[in-house]
């Protein structure tokens, strides 16, 4: 694997795709409004660092590609940022960006693997643990030294499939499994510690069997890949975990935390704001 | 056809899981996924395929969401638990990960279900079956196959393993008597039919077929001769063909180990009657639509609730009279 050395360049660079992936995503949204951007905005860091920090083997002209690094996108609402990542990695033209939710479309408000790139069905949540714990399975049975990421989010935890899968990943050992939940403790009808807390996941998850980790800004594209590459320093044989703590709505004014910013749409005329640009 | 002594009388599960056992020596890409649920078959399978036989606990979720990720990995799985639990406890995730994925992604998944209708007879409503069908012919890319013996359950993997998608395989928990001893039905029709008959056919499934062929008997003593049909392929029988056999009866049963009137068998039939503008009257047999809590042998407890054979004989008795002349 293309391990990540993480010098001013590298950081430089995932920087800039962040703040781009931040912006196009804002974009799309200003288009299609009844997208979830606030529960996308929180995403951003974790999948830029993934596809563009070395950590994930894929072919753009063939996303199913026995050789790729897995990743399986649980929480698919949250991943309307991936649209502009997966665009712009060559997977399909940049200009269907610009007709997200629009009839005869293929990108839709959330995602399905209809959209190259993207692994499995992801509207309904809860599912993602298992399928890709056994993925990861599959894998070692064949033998191939591959990857497998499942992005899931906090308020999905509250699902028990995924406490089942992560029983299920730890008895079976397979250490190349790494969740990554985007931690940012916001449902859908507020936080999640005054809904279902899950009190600490890191130790729940430590519990489970798993090596996990936490990463206090999961905005800060250093600290997810240090997280990552800590991972693959990991010889325990466990599954690993992180805990991205992250901002729902992250940088916009208002939807950033709101406890009711689920389903919340951002004015064109802030995003214009926030864009600096004149329409 | 008839039963033939030299067959060793058993149950469905442990003849399937006896071909699934061969088939899974030949080809190293089966995986055998089950919810803490077994049988010595089973226990044999364990023992001597270890690396692919998982159990994922008491956990029909993550049994479904396991099988599906196998799946994708190109593996071909047939994943095991008694019936309610592997359709109704995990619904979700057959709709999403089979049903909805294999319309994107190709996938062989093979839901072994045991305990069809009232098959585990003590076990009460929760662990008996009367929903199944309903259920999960809702499904696109589902098929769905009730066998109503041991050879036609045996012969199930190979079936299963040379098409790929979803499928539920509804298995009853008793041993039944043989029916196809001598030679198996054609798969590519999807039905059987056992016996010619006059103005009326049963058209049953599953333990329904033996409890037809009982009602037909039983109906020949007093003078009419109805026809049997055992429909074993529920979604994906050759409707032609069911035409032409049905063509020549008046009026058609549908008898299924199942409620009546709320979208199983029943439904289908129903639908493909009036698509293909069928010229035939129509009696449903069911299980009348709620949950009981006797304990008895099945056969008494299927007439509590309108499915035995003397419910049966009287139903399509009363039905035959009402057909015009």
């Amino acid at each position: 694997m293309n391990m990540l050395q993480l010098d001013a360049d590298v950081i430089e660079r995932l920087n800039a795709k962040a703040q781009w992936v931040w912006e196009e995503t804002l974009r799309i949204h200003r288009r299609s409004q009844e997208t979830r951007v606030a529960s996308s905005l929180s995403t951003i860091e974790i999948f830029v660092t993934l596809y563009y920090g070395g950590f994930m083997r894929f072919d753009p002209d063939n996303p199913i590609w026995e050789g790729r690094d897995r990743c399986i996108i649980s929480k698919g609402h949250g991943s309307l940022c991936m649209y502009p990542i997966l665009a712009d990695l060559g997977y399909f033209p940049k200009q269907e960006l610009e007709r997200v939710c629009q009839a005869g479309s293929f990108l839709g408000g959330i995602p399905d693997p209809v959209i190259p790139g993207y692994e499995t069905v992801n509207g309904s949540l809860g599912h993602g643990a298992g399928v890709g714990a056994a993925m990861a399975l599959g894998l070692k049975c064949k033998g191939k030294d591959r990857m497998v990421y499942v992005v899931t989010g906090d308020g999905e935890l509250h699902e028990g499939s995924n406490w089942e899968a992560f029983m299920f990943a730890a008895q079976h050992r397979l250490d190349k499994l790494v969740v990554l939940v985007d931690n940012n403790h916001i449902s859908m009808l507020g936080p999640t510690d005054e809904i279902v807390s899950h009190r600490n996941l890191v130790r729940k998850f430590d519990a489970f069997g798993w090596s996990a980790r936490e990463v206090v800004d999961g905005h800060s594209v250093v600290a997810i890949a240090n997280a990552l590459l800590d991972c693959q320093r990991d010889t325990s044989g466990k599954p690993k975990a992180i805990i991205v703590n992250t901002r729902k709505g992250n940088g916009v004014p208002g939807l950033e935390n709101a406890p009711l910013s689920h389903v919340a749409a951002i004015k064109p005329d802030l995003i214009d704001q926030l864009l600096g640009e004149r329409r | 056809m008839s039963a033939v002594a030299t067959v060793q009388p058993r149950a469905m599960r442990d003849t399937l899981l006896l071909s699934l056992y061969e088939a899974m020596l030949l080809d190293r890409n089966i995986f055998l996924v089950t919810a803490d649920f077994g049988s010595p078959v089973m226990d044999n399978i364990r023992a001597d395929i270890p690396d692919r036989v998982i159990n994922v606990g008491i956990a029909e979720q993550n049994l479904i969401n396991v099988s599906a990720g196998l799946a994708l990995e190109g593996f071909k799985v047939f994943a095991y638990a008694i019936a309610p639990f592997i359709t109704m406890r995990c619904f979700e995730q057959i709709r999403v990960n089979l049903a909805l994925l294999s319309e994107l992604r190709p996938m062989n998944v093979n839901l072994i279900g045991v305990g069809a209708g009232y098959s585990y007879v003590v076990s009460g409503p929760t662990h008996q079956c009367y929903e199944d069908l309903t259920v999960m012919r809702a499904l696109p890319n589902m098929r769905i196959y009730s066998p109503a013996d041991q050879m036609m359950a045996a012969a199930l993997p190979a079936r299963c393993l040379a098409s790929n998608g979803p499928k539920y395989l509804r298995l009853d928990a008793q041993v039944l008597p043989v029916l196809y001893a001598d030679a198996l039905p054609n798969f590519a029709d999807g039905f059987h039919e056992h016996r010619k008959g006059k103005t009326v056919c049963l058209l049953a499934t599953g333990y329904m077929v033996h409890t037809a062929l009982k009602a037909a008997d039983a109906l020949a003593a007093t003078g009419f001769s109805v026809g049997i049909i055992d429909l074993f392929d529920l979604c994906g029988f050759s409707e032609e063909q069911l035409q032409s056999v049905l063509c020549a009866y008046r009026g058609v049963v549908t008898m299924e180990e199942g409620f009546r009137g709320r979208g199983g068998m029943d439904a289908m039939m129903f639908d493909y009657i009036v698509r293909r503008g069928l010229d035939i009257r129509m009696l449903n047999i069911g299980v009348e639509g709620e949950y009981r809590f006797e304990l008895g042998e099945r056969h008494v407890l299927h007439e509590h609730v309108g499915i035995g054979v003397g419910s049966v004989t009287e139903k399509v008795r009363g039905f035959l009279k009402s057909l015009p002349v």
